[in-house]
């Protein structure tokens, strides 16, 4: 493949029910960034069914271009029409990186589609940068230079690999929501926008869908909270959560959970912060009873502010907390909780 | 019905991780088991069985003493194992790894293949979609619950804040959570039937319609550029106070930062 043929950087930008997903305005602050150090673009690809009116906000956070692929097939997400729309975009318009949310969406849609444009994928990214491959020279190997750096966590968090993808494009990752950081919006930036059909003859490989069951919950996004009150196992019930939802009511925070409190059905999937769960990086973090296994510290390292109350020790949360307390969250807790809506009312 | 089900051998993670002296994983320490996504795959794989008769072979690709996961599958109650090892295979990426692994189960009869959503070492999840792509057949990530409908799949396939129930063409592929159900023992006969079976090895010649420039570490696209333990941020302070001063303490720490 002829590799100076491939041009800009595209994000999948991911809507579901016409609404676009965070991840998309994330992907293009990052693209921006790269595009800056490779002096190309930035293009959008939009796949969906009645969403070309989201073109704008796409614009708004960064887009150059968008491109719309837009058929009554696309109107839920399913693997086969999604994966011949962005396969077809990416043979059309020869982009040189080709980044891609780590949402149950696009960790399905990046493998189907680098295996049919045949090139590499580096999944669940933390970091991307343009740099050299390899990073230093040596001798008897061409170094190539404006290479996608792809860095990203394996073995549970326990060790960060660097990746490049030196003789295939587009140069593909999928990239781990909440990482990667928006630009401010834009208002009224306008894209130039692309319409691209490659057409939808459905097959055997379409899957029908026969239902679509949404998860009643009330409960906000905790990757968006400014503040998390977070429990572990050490909170000891479902009960005893009751003390940190009061904390975190009292703060203008949300709660929050380790995997020890799903897998003991205290708390909803949706709540489980780390590895298999969310990464969040809120001003503050309360980790509560919580140990601090590797696999929850994935998820939450990157808190500006970490305060850790466990009542062991050597609990390994006081290895990443900036402020570590010893001591009884039962006691600790609601006493802080009341401390900090005296000094609320006081302040009125 | 014939079911593969691919499994990987994987160090594992949860169970303390140990280091070399130089800070890169000490794998020969590790308890090395069956990945838990691919064995949830597996138990799915065996619950079909119980349920509409099947027969199930388990595939893996590694080094010969991965056979130790096909012994496992087998005792659980899996028909058939069968491993790819090959010094040509080693070090490769998913794109590789999926192209060996579509080449081998192109030699086998199947009506679905099972494999789990990602390995708890690379953490990738993309090996599954991939050998579908490779075998041009459908794919369905992230299954809570399996059904079969006559020539098709009924699937609960998963998402952040929803779930769809999708119906496939069989042949397909599932990829299975872990949350899909509760894998089941070994029995003590099954052990001792697993180590008298045998178990097929299958090499770089047994693989179907591959090219040699797909395979092991010069076929993948991806290569590593430096792999390193992970810097952790510094601990900061620690402190021991009764819960009063504790909750002082936190109060004057919320207060500089203009928290509260």
């Amino acid at each position: 493949m002829g590799l100076e043929e491939y041009k800009g950087v595209y994000v999948f930008a991911q809507q579901v029910d016409n609404k676009l997903s965070g991840i998309a305005f994330e992907l293009l602050g990052k693209a921006k960034d790269l595009a800056k150090d490779l002096g190309a673009e930035v293009a959008a690809v939009l796949i969906g069914y009645q969403v070309k009116d989201l073109a704008d906000e796409l614009a708004a956070y960064g887009a150059d271009k968008v491109i719309v692929v837009d058929d009554p097939e696309l109107k839920e997400y399913r693997t086969e029409p999604y994966a011949h729309a962005l396969a077809s975009v990416i043979n059309e318009f020869k982009p040189e990186i080709m980044l891609v949310g780590a949402t149950a969406i696009g960790r399905d849609l990046g493998p189907r589609v680098s295996a049919r444009v045949a090139t590499g994928l580096t999944a669940d990214c933390t970091k991307l940068e343009i740099g050299d491959f390899p990073l230093n020279p040596m001798p008897g190997r061409e170094q190539k230079h404006n290479q996608l750096l792809m860095t990203r966590p394996a073995f549970g968090g326990n060790t960060i690999a660097t990746i490049a993808c030196p003789n295939h494009r587009p140069q593909m990752a999928t990239v781990r929501p909440g990482v990667m950081q928006a630009i401010d919006k834009i208002e009224g930036a306008k894209a130039t926008v692309v319409e691209f059909n490659p057409g939808f003859e459905p097959n055997d490989k379409y899957v029908e869908i026969l239902d679509i069951v949404k998860s009643v919950s009330d409960t906000v996004d905790i990757m968006d909270a400014k503040i998390l009150v977070s429990g572990g196992r050490g909170v000891g019930s479902p009960e005893n959560f009751k003390l940190l939802e009061d904390l975190a009511a009292a703060i203008g925070g949300e709660v929050s959970c380790s995997r020890a409190v799903v897998d003991s059905g205290w708390k909803p999937k949706d709540l489980q912060v780390g590895q298999t769960g969310k990464t969040v990086r809120p001003n503050v973090y309360f980790a509560i009873g919580i140990s601090g296994a590797i696999q929850h510290v994935a998820g939450m390292e990157e808190s500006d502010l970490i305060i850790a109350i466990n009542k062991d020790d050597s609990a390994p949360i006081f290895d990443v907390a900036d402020y570590g307390i010893v001591g009884d969250l039962n006691k600790i807790v609601p006493a802080l909780t009341k401390a900090i809506n005296e000094a609320k009312a006081q302040k009125q | 019905m014939k079911i593969v089900v691919c499994i990987k051998q994987v160090p594992d993670t949860k169970g303390g991780v140990k280091f070399n002296p130089d800070g890169t994983l000490d794998r020969g320490a590790m308890l090395a088991i069956m990945n838990p996504d691919d064995k949830a795959g597996l138990e799915a794989a065996l619950r079909l069985k119980d349920q509409y008769g099947a027969e199930v072979t388990v595939v893996t690709m590694g080094l010969p003493k991965a056979e130790e996961v096909l012994r496992e599958a087998l005792a659980m109650g899996a028909d058939k194992g069968i491993l790819v090892t090959d010094r040509v295979l080693g070090g490769a990426d998913t794109w590789a790894t999926s192209t060996t692994i579509a080449g081998a189960i192109r030699n086998l009869e199947y009506d679905l293949i099972i494999t789990g959503r990602q390995a708890i070492d690379g953490d990738t999840a993309q090996v599954g979609p991939q050998i579908s792509e490779h075998l041009n057949i459908p794919v369905i990530s992230y299954a809570q619950d399996i059904k079969i409908d006559g020539d098709s799949v009924i699937v609960q396939r998963q998402y952040e804040d929803r779930y769809h129930v999708v119906k496939a063409k069989m042949p397909c592929l599932i990829t299975a959570l872990s949350e899909l159900n509760e894998p089941r023992y070994m029995t003590p006969g099954g052990i001792f039937d697993a180590y008298a079976a045998e178990i097929t090895t299958w090499g770089r010649a047994d693989l179907k319609d591959v090219d040699d420039s797909n395979l092991g570490l010069k076929g993948s696209p991806t290569q590593i550029a430096k792999a390193s333990d992970k810097v952790r941020k510094g601990a900061g302070e620690k402190v021991t106070l009764d819960p009063e001063e504790s909750v002082a303490y936190i109060m004057g720490k919320l207060t500089e930062k203009h928290i509260i």
